[in-house]
């Protein structure tokens, strides 16, 4: 597992992946919109209002899911310092968070034709609210100090701890009662969703799961060129004085860096 | 085998790690025991019944199944009557409002409000809480006439007792 952990080798892995990787997104968010708004049947009490499910229960999963990457990510960064698990962590929050707050915007939306509200202080639903801070938390804490190391193990530490909020959101709805509806899909006497709508649900969360890869890639490609060019920037590449000539060696040896740096 | 030295910190990192979410997550489970009461949602007509006489300046939630054949209009027109069950007790509840679209006899509700002395629960606001199961409306049809929705009727009053 160490061995991929390494920057040059993640690049290398991950750069013939991205565009089939990219495509199947595309394909499976397609199909999945739709079955979701055309090809799949209405609900016997809430009508047309079901389709909200097909966003909301996606949303839901990417935010758990996200979470439980940026805490392993957050993990292996303590534990073997790896650079890569760090990047990654910081890559997949924004992404969770949007997901999680995207989950608690169309569950409000769902809410108040449906129950009659947009938001109750039930276990569920505070407990999505609190894995959103958590995010956020994260976030803010990993950027909060001048030294980028000392940010991410407070924001490790904060991930870690945080990741006990996972289990709750998941069994809210079974240790206490709530006014959100028990688990549909993950429960032990299998889906309580008509097959019919379990195959746009599928379809949406492979094709979320596949776009959170996707953006992954994406933007720790995107943080190891800046950490190149910063790299480079500090060789003083950059720098107006030096020749051509000398310029030319310089790339040499800052690229070599950065790359031992990493 | 004898460790490196950078081995034996990595392991006691991970330890250390794993011994603080053992403890962080202990500490969590103790203390949504503690206040169980505060992080439940509502109260099921069992638990009022155990927890009666209520103070009527008391406000709280109950949710049960509305009882079939229970909802009436009382005689000034706007006060709706009706009863909430979870299979073992039952409460009557009295409401002057707007119900939401999904309140129907055999449904979950969740009213706020509080108990009267006379053991009616005055009710300020009443929300519907639906059940888990999706499927469109031939299943449904289908299911009712094979007798197995009496099944998943049981099932959601259980849930409103648990």
């Amino acid at each position: 597992m160490h061995r991929f952990a390494k920057p040059s080798v993640f690049l290398k892995f991950t750069a013939p992946i991205l565009p089939w990787l990219s495509v199947l997104t595309a394909i499976l968010i397609a199909a999945g919109l739709y079955f979701s708004l055309i090809g799949s049947p209405v609900d016997y009490q809430q009508g047309h209002t079901v389709r909200i499910m097909y966003i909301h229960v996606p949303a839901a999963w990417m935010g758990l899911f996200c979470y439980v990457g940026m805490a392993i990510c957050g993990a292996m960064s303590l534990i073997w310092k790896h650079p890569l698990a760090d990047i990654c962590a910081r890559a997949t929050a924004p992404v969770g968070a949007t997901f999680t707050a995207l989950c608690l915007i169309t569950g409000s939306l769902w809410g108040e034709p449906m129950w009659g509200t947009w938001w109750v202080w039930d276990a569920r639903l505070t407990s999505m609210l609190i894995l959103l801070f958590l995010y956020l938390g994260y976030m803010a804490l990993v950027n909060a100090f001048d030294d980028p190391e000392r940010g991410s193990k407070a924001g490790s530490a904060l991930a870690l701890v945080g990741a006990v909020n996972v289990p709750i959101v998941k069994f809210s709805v079974d240790w206490w009662n709530t006014l959100h509806q028990p688990a549909s899909i993950v429960r032990m006497d299998g889906p309580a969703v008509d097959p019919s709508m379990q195959l746009p649900l599928a379809l949406m969360i492979l094709g979320f799961t596949c776009y959170y890869f996707v953006l992954l890639i994406l933007r720790v490609r995107l943080e190891l060129n800046e950490r190149r060019i910063r790299a480079l920037h500090l060789s003083g590449m950059f720098d107006e004085t030096v020749t051509p000539a000398a310029a030319k060696d310089k790339a040499y040896e800052a690229g070599h860096n950065a790359e031992a740096k990493q | 085998m004898s460790l490196s030295r950078a081995k034996i910190r990595k392991r006691q990192r991970m330890y250390v790690i794993g011994a603080i979410l053992l403890a962080v997550g202990g500490a969590a489970a103790l203390m949504l025991t503690a206040f169980e009461d505060s992080v439940v949602f509502f109260f099921s007509p069992t638990e009022i019944a155990e927890k009666s006489p209520i103070d009527p300046d008391q406000r709280l939630r109950i949710g049960g199944l509305v009882v079939e054949g229970s909802v009436a209009k009382q005689d000034d027109g706007q006060t709706i009557a009706f009863a909430v069950t979870d299979m073992a007790e039952t409460v009557p509840v009295s409401y002057r409002g707007i119900l939401p679209d999904l309140f129907r006899e055999g449904q979950g509700v969740v009213a706020e409000g509080h108990m009267s002395s006379e053991g009616t629960f005055i009710a300020s606001e009443v929300l519907a809480k639906h059940d888990e199961n999706y499927m469109p409306p031939e299943v449904a049809e289908s299911l009712k006439k094979s007798g197995y929705w009496e099944e998943i009727e049981a099932k959601n009053a259980e849930q409103m007792r648990n």
